[in-house]
């Protein structure tokens, strides 16, 4: 019997936008990375072809940090304690790009330094996050963006409460930024446009619509990226941004991964299920609609990464 | 799909005899669309119009029960994504074990024992998928004398099929799988033992060609295999079947769908569980128990499948964190799952011992419940003397979350003999204050 299968026709698409430079294109990176030019909701191939994977970062710090689960502390060893070092294991790992977070205890000059030699250790784009209190991301990421201008990074993390001084050094210095928004349609696209209004084309925004653990609501961000998704394809321009997600910070925080002991006895192997959680979590964010997945654990790389080719292979 | 009022107005007999009630048969077709009314109140309509409107009414995909000492539910659904409306039925999760396994009753008593509490919900596996290698009958002898859950018998062979269905009277099992090459004597048995039949094909259309037959041959619960060898052409098949149902109203593919994670190995095995979950599968079969798989994937579908309208709410009462001693702090807030998780991981993670109080909010965050008055000062002091924390700590102090410091007054009236102190607005600043001001 033949089937008339129902296909969606959307008006809209996912911008696409490139992070970092390579030498041709006036940085130092071995080759840079496009994302986003969807038409259609994640990998329905009968209906569009996926134009570019999802990619996968890691997520290392410029100081060793001391509230990561053990089970981390233990694959990274000795490279937590120099980010160059990290960058480069991470890049081993299987990682398409990196994420250097800063810490509190950075100064500026510590900052353009863990930058300066993560950039020269590893050849892949590179993502900043300031150390998350808005006048430290600040005084971090300014001088950050100067020494790094052309690489493209993308600095983050903006926020409705602090966006303007790492926007207008972004568009100074010619890199992008992470826009997070905390689980809400209407409150991610405001942003893009306070933004896109300050001048930074959105060509140049990644959208962060804040995820929950699996356990800890993920079934928020889990719809809120579908329904970013579908306002985008329906045409709305100010979702239409690729999204990351952070499903590493967030499952290591929950404490079935976090912890080994005093737990339940139904919760099983403690380093089993530190990785179904952080993978569980990410691949459950790749179908609703993820762009860049932050992870932590090399083996949830490996497995993700599989999940996505998997899913991308036509 | 449902039928307008103006498409069920067309099958009346349009005669505005006002025998059901309503001034005019629109009014009655309008009230029939709304499924306000029951169309026994006409009594003129035609037989062929009752057979459509019935056929209109029947869900896209169809509700299937397996049936033992417990049940499990799939189809019934409605929409493609869970923000729609929601997600009704859970796909029931079983654990594939095969017959000639010398551990047979082992493994089946140790899954079938398995229970995990998830924010005071206890989840267990569904059942049981027992692959013929071996005697069925014995084996689903053994898993029975170990098991009371709903079982999916793999085995295309009619004989052995019917000796172990005889097994299972009163029970509503599965059979897997009809093919097109060999479907009747299957149909058969199902028939005879009012099993469930699934249906495997190479293609929609071979599913689709196949089903009716089985119809027709008396079997009218199906559930459909729909091939596949990789994570992208399971998700596309998936949507695929999911919209002919549920946007076509194509009836042949109006099933829900089996899946089994561990065809390619177990290593892949959680990612292609956890894609079946959000994707729209009815039955998901495992081959590998874990304790920490199980929890992970109960977990997950929880999750995918908590109606978006009603927030998951724990059970108010006294959290214990990290042993707590009675000159521990105690910490108020409310039983909206978010924030109790917030406030629950910020002060597990310091290590630092507490007594989390949370009230009955109605699943409400701090802020909102307020607003909406479910989190007053009445309430609070109520949750305090029911579950009977005066016995529980020495030092009468109580912490509220700093977004409603204003109500510190009035608790004090409410608990006489407490010190209440206002906390942080954010959780996450809770470890600092607890160091710093609560010493």
């Amino acid at each position: 019997m033949p089937i008339d299968i129902p296909k969606d026709k959307w008006p809209g698409s996912i911008k696409k936008i490139t992070l970092g430079a390579t030498a041709a294109e006036g940085g130092t990176r071995a080759k840079s990375i496009t994302l986003g030019g969807q038409t259609t909701l994640p990998y329905l191939h009968f209906e569009a072809p996926t134009p570019n994977s999802p990619a996968i970062a890691i997520e290392i710090k410029s100081r060793k940090p001391e509230d990561w689960s053990p089970l981390l502390a233990e694959v990274w060893g000795e490279a937590m304690n120099d980010p160059a070092k990290w960058a480069k294991k991470a890049e081993e790992a299987g990682a398409d790009l990196i994420v250097l977070a800063l810490m509190l205890a950075d100064s500026p000059d510590d900052a353009v330094k863990a930058v300066k030699s993560v950039l020269s250790a590893s050849g892949l784009p590179l993502i900043v996050w300031g150390p998350g209190q808005a006048e430290k991301d600040n005084e971090l990421l300014v001088p950050v963006a100067e020494a790094a201008k052309g690489e493209k990074l993308v600095l983050g993390i903006c926020e409705d409460k602090n966006y303007r001084t790492i926007v207008a050094t972004a568009m100074a210095n010619g890199h992008l930024i992470e826009a997070r928004t905390p689980m809400d349609v209407n409150l991610a696209k405001q942003l893009n446009i306070l933004i896109t209004d300050m001048g930074l084309p959105a060509d140049r925004i990644l959208m962060d619509p804040t995820t929950g653990a699996l356990g800890y609501g993920i079934e928020y961000g889990y719809s809120v990226m579908e329904r970013l998704r579908l306002a985008a394809l329906q045409g709305d321009s100010m979702t239409q941004l690729p999204m990351i997600v952070t499903p590493g910070f967030e499952a290591w925080k929950a404490k079935e991964s976090k912890v080994g002991e005093g737990v339940p006895e139904s919760w099983g192997d403690w380093k089993a299920r530190a990785v179904h959680w952080e993978t569980l979590t990410a691949v459950a964010l790749v179908e609703s609609g993820a762009d860049v997945i932050v992870l932590r654990h090399p083996e949830s790389v490996k497995r993700v990464k599989s999940a996505i080719e998997e899913l991308v292979m036509a | 799909m449902a039928l307008s009022g103006i498409q069920i107005y067309k099958m009346l007999p349009q005669t505005n005899c006002k025998e059901c009630g309503f001034p005019t048969c629109l009014a009655f077709a309008m009230k029939l669309a709304a499924k306000q009314v029951e169309l026994s109140a006409c009594p003129y309509v035609t037989e062929e119009s009752k057979k459509q409107l019935a056929e209109s009414a029947a869900p896209p995909v169809r509700l299937i029960t397996l049936k033992a000492g417990t049940e499990v539910k799939a189809g019934n659904e409605v929409v493609m994504f869970r923000h729609e409306k929601t997600f009704y039925n859970k796909p029931g999760l079983f654990l594939r074990l095969k017959a000639s396994d010398a551990d047979l009753a082992k493994k089946a008593a140790a899954a079938d024992a398995y229970k995990v509490n998830y924010v005071g919900m206890d989840f267990t596996l569904d059942g049981f998928a027992i692959e013929a290698d071996g005697d069925l009958s014995a084996a689903v002898k053994t898993v029975r004398g170990v098991s009371k859950r709903p079982l999916i018998l793999i085995s295309n062979d009619p004989a052995a099929l019917d000796k172990a269905l005889s097994q299972l009277a009163g029970e509503t099992a599965l059979i897997y799988a009809a093919d097109p090459s060999k479907y009747e004597t299957l149909a058969d048995t199902a028939a005879k033992h009012k099993a469930v039949l699934t249906v495997r094909g190479d293609s929609l259309e071979a599913l689709a060609d196949l089903t009716p037959k089985i119809q027709a041959k008396g079997v009218e619960d199906m559930v459909l295999d729909l091939g596949g060898k990789t994570l992208g052409e399971w998700l596309t098949l998936s949507t695929q079947a999911r919209r002919l149902a549920l946007k076509s109203n194509f009836k042949p593919l109006g099933y829900p769908v089996i899946f089994f994670a561990g065809q390619n190995g177990p290593e892949k095995e959680p990612v292609y569980a956890a894609q079946a979950i959000s994707k729209y599968a009815g039955f998901v079969v495992l081959d590998t128990f874990t304790p920490e798989l199980a929890y992970a994937l109960l977990v997950l579908r929880e999750n995918i499948y908590t109606d978006p309208q009603k927030p998951i709410q724990v059970q108010p009462g006294i959290y214990e964190i990290n042993a707590p001693k009675p000159e521990s702090p105690v910490l108020v807030t409310t039983n909206f799952s978010i924030t109790y998780f917030s406030v629950a991981n910020e002060v597990e993670g310091s290590g630092l011992p507490a007594w989390l109080v949370v009230t009955d909010a109605e699943g409400m965050s701090v802020l909102t419940a307020w607003a909406a008055g479910k989190f007053d000062a009445e309430r609070i002091a109520k949750a305090v003397k029911e579950f009977n924390l005066a016995e529980k700590v020495s030092k009468k102090r109580i912490v509220l979350p700093g977004h409603v410091a204003v109500l510190s007054g009035e608790l004090e009236e409410e608990l006489s003999g407490w010190e209440i102190r206002v906390g942080p607005r954010e959780a996450v600043d809770l470890p600092a204050f607890m160091k710093q001001a609560l010493n």
